[in-house]
């Protein structure tokens, strides 16, 4: 196996409530959100990693704790051996930042919408002085656009955003993203807010920028069907912790955490001879709140395979099969058939 | 066998009277629904699928105006009715509507039961403990406590927001329930478990539903009949089991290709170039032709008819009897396409022309 590209160990991310002045005089004990709870991940070269979760799971949080947006409260996230919680002062991050891109989910608040496209992308060169003349620049902007097939690239350089449909939109802010020729890009929900037919035509293109500009994407999104097209490597996360991961074929084959089996049952069923009668849904419930994560197994109150044990011991994480992880008392003991489910 | 026809639409023409000129949003929609049948319409944005739920509530917002055709509703003709006739006499008694991101629809500074037994007072004058019992059954009828009556809309989370409005909307027991986009800023669990009620509440309450939204997927599960919309007609309309098995419109296999299958390792996702077109001028003939990969020549010129395919309406050329049209087919040609088109089309769309040569744009501060 070679060196990971990126490494996270012991994440950990809390947020402090803040606390009214009543409440401070009355001395009540701090509220603590665990939004992300010591997780640990590999994500390979090249190999693209998503997560999937619940909203409030905490998977942008982690984006933002990799982009170093956010600091984190406890452990390390090594990029290609480097600690890069330890970066500290506007020059090391700002290094740091021009190898680490980010997409944002809306593609049609992520760009200015008084800036033309071509200030657009002219913005991350000029912020990180690359390009000694106009004409330079210019050229690079015209590359980038032609990378995300935005062709002929004069045709769009004068427009605004709001000139440019969803799809259009999101390849901008792509094109943003490679300019400045990144490793690493983390993509949150890049296609949730676009048309099924547009968010095909936007991951193909992400994939194929894999290879064009070796990109390697840390995807996240709450759509569990795209990622075995676009990902190699999968996290399950609930409640601040990744429960089960592993490549994504193994994991969608063979869910070895109840979370994933629910997870995959609820997707919709395109295929009419199977998902018409009501859907045995295992889970009840809803997220709880970070505030209040449930002792020993966090998954337990909604899980239907909850025994005894689920509520006092902590599961350990155990490799059930070769790189396939999961934190259940229960791994790999849960007989769970899709088509019987549904 | 389906039920009495309960909605009967026919040639409906909705359309937007701008600035820009008329926008065609809905052109020559039909379709019938028969009680306790659902009907799923799907499309991209901009299709006109919205605008056809405002119609059959006879809501549509100036600029827009129903133009031509006609609903009849249940022995009522919507498109005669006065705003003030269609608030009394068929929204929520007739026919109700969930809309796209219902759950930010409750104001903030009532309780739940105070904003939901509002339906029941103003058309009913049912009011206190009467309204409250009415409203707490059909709380419970889509699986909330009805404790939630008296809670506020910031302490429910999301998806029991979004039962409370379902609840609302089924408490003046109409015939007929339209849901636009009801899951989308849903959790999928959440969803799959939203989507298990109306199931069950359709064959419990014996009611029709009609199902809005751009994914497939999701009504491949609940809907008896298929509508497929692009750019203002419903170019396929049939039994959705026969639609998903084998589409016949060249735009729906590619919606339905276009959803990813989690079963199977893939390479490609298949999607369809380009975007929808301008309704203010829209393309000749065929509206889908620009972005048609079996789009011939007569698809330029001539608008398709309906055909009936098995059963399945269809508004394609491609399954026309007339033999010039027929034979066109053989010399079918490539859709040359690529973003340069795509971006004329949409250029066209907006009417905005070019930037102006000779204007210098400002140059960034550096």
């Amino acid at each position: 196996m070679p060196e990971p590209l990126l490494k996270a160990r012991n994440l950990t991310k809390h947020f402090e409530i803040t606390q009214g002045f009543l409440q401070k005089l009355k001395g009540q004990e701090k509220q603590i959100v665990k939004a992300v709870d010591d997780i640990d991940f590999d994500i390979y070269w090249k190999r693209n990693f998503s997560v999937v979760g619940e909203s409030g799971c905490g998977k942008t949080t982690v984006g933002k704790l990799i982009m170093r947006l956010l600091d984190s409260t406890d452990g390390s996230i090594y990029m290609k051996g480097k600690d890069i919680t330890e970066l500290s002062g506007k020059e090391e991050l700002k290094a740091y930042r021009r190898q680490t891109q980010i997409i944002y989910q809306d593609p049609f608040s992520a760009l200015d919408p008084r800036h033309r496209i071509r200030q657009v992308l002219e913005e991350p060169l000029l912020i990180h002085d690359v390009g000694d003349t106009r004409e330079e620049r210019t050229d690079m902007v015209h590359e980038a656009l032609e990378e995300v097939r935005l062709t002929p690239p004069e045709k769009f350089l004068r427009r605004y955003p709001h000139m440019l449909s969803g799809g259009q939109k999101q390849r901008v802010s792509l094109a943003r993203a490679i300019i400045l020729d990144p490793d690493f890009i983390v993509a949150d929900e890049p296609v949730s807010m676009l048309d099924v037919s547009v968010r095909a035509e936007v991951l193909n293109l992400m994939k194929d920028l894999i290879d064009e500009e070796d990109i390697t994407y840390f995807y996240i999104t709450h759509d569990i069907s795209t990622t075995r097209f676009f990902t190699d490597y999968i996290g399950v996360m609930y409640l601040g912790d990744l429960v089960e991961k592993g490549r994504v074929g193994d994991v969608l084959d063979k869910p070895l955490h109840p979370y994933t089996q629910a997870l995959l049952v609820a997707v919709p069923e395109p295929d009419p001879d199977r998902g018409r009668g009501v859907k045995d849904v295992p889970i009840t419930g809803e997220i709880p709140s970070g505030t209040n994560i449930p002792d020993a197994c966090r998954f337990h109150p909604r899980c239907p395979h909850a025994k005894k044990i689920c509520s006092k011991k902590v599961p350990e994480e155990r490799e059930i099969e070769d790189e396939h992880y999961a934190k259940c008392h229960f791994a790999g003991e849960i007989e769970f058939d899709m088509d019987v489910a549904k | 066998m389906p039920g009495e026809t309960v909605l009967d639409v026919e040639e409906l023409c909705t359309h937007y009277l701008t600035s820009d000129g008329e926008v065609m949003a809905l052109d020559d929609a039909t379709f019938k629904l028969h009680r306790g049948e659902s009907i799923g319409i799907a499309g991209e944005s901009g299709c006109g699928k919205s605008t056809l739920a405002f119609s059959l509530l006879n809501q549509v917002q100036p600029p827009g105006e129903i133009m031509s055709g006609s609903i009849d509703l249940d022995g009522i003709e919507v498109t005669d009715l006065s705003e003030k006739q269609a608030r009394r006499e068929i929204r929520w008694k007739k026919i109700s509507m969930v809309f796209q991101g219902a759950m930010e629809i409750m104001t903030p500074v009532y309780t739940v039961g105070h904003q939901m037994v509002e339906p029941l007072k103003y058309h009913k004058d049912i009011k206190g403990k009467e309204a409250r019992r009415i409203c707490e059954r059909y709380l419970e009828l889509v699986n909330l406590d009805s404790g939630i009556f008296d809670r506020y809309p910031h302490e429910l989370s999301g998806g029991q927001k979004q039962r409370v409005i379902i609840a609302t909307s089924l408490l003046l027991e109409p015939d007929i329930v339209i849901f636009d986009e009801p899951t989308t800023a849903l959790d999928v669990v959440v969803e799959a478990r939203i989507m298990n009620d109306l199931k069950r509440l359709r064959r419990e309450l014996d009611i029709s539903m009609i199902f809005i939204t751009h994914d497939l997927s999701i009504l491949a599960e609940v809907s008896d009949n298929l509508a497929i919309m692009y750019a203002g007609w419903i170019v396929e309309f049939g039994s959705a089991f026969d639609i998903y098995k084998d589409p016949k419109h060249p735009y729906t296999e590619k919606l339905i290709a276009a959803i990813p299958d989690i079963r199977k390792d893939i390479d490609r996702l298949e999607f369809i170039p380009g975007v929808p077109p301008n309704l203010v001028n829209p393309p000749s003939g065929c509206r889908f032709h620009p972005r048609c990969h079996k789009a011939m020549e007569v698809c330029k010129e001539l608008e398709p008819e309906v055909y009936n395919v098995d059963g399945v309406k269809v508004k394609c050329h491609l399954f026309s009897e007339d033999e010039d049209i027929a034979e066109d087919e053989e010399a079918s040609y490539e859709t040359a396409y690529d973003d340069e088109t795509a971006a004329e089309a949409y250029e066209g769309e907006l009417g905005t022309e070019e930037v102006e040569d000779g204007i210098e744009e400002e140059p960034m501060e550096e």
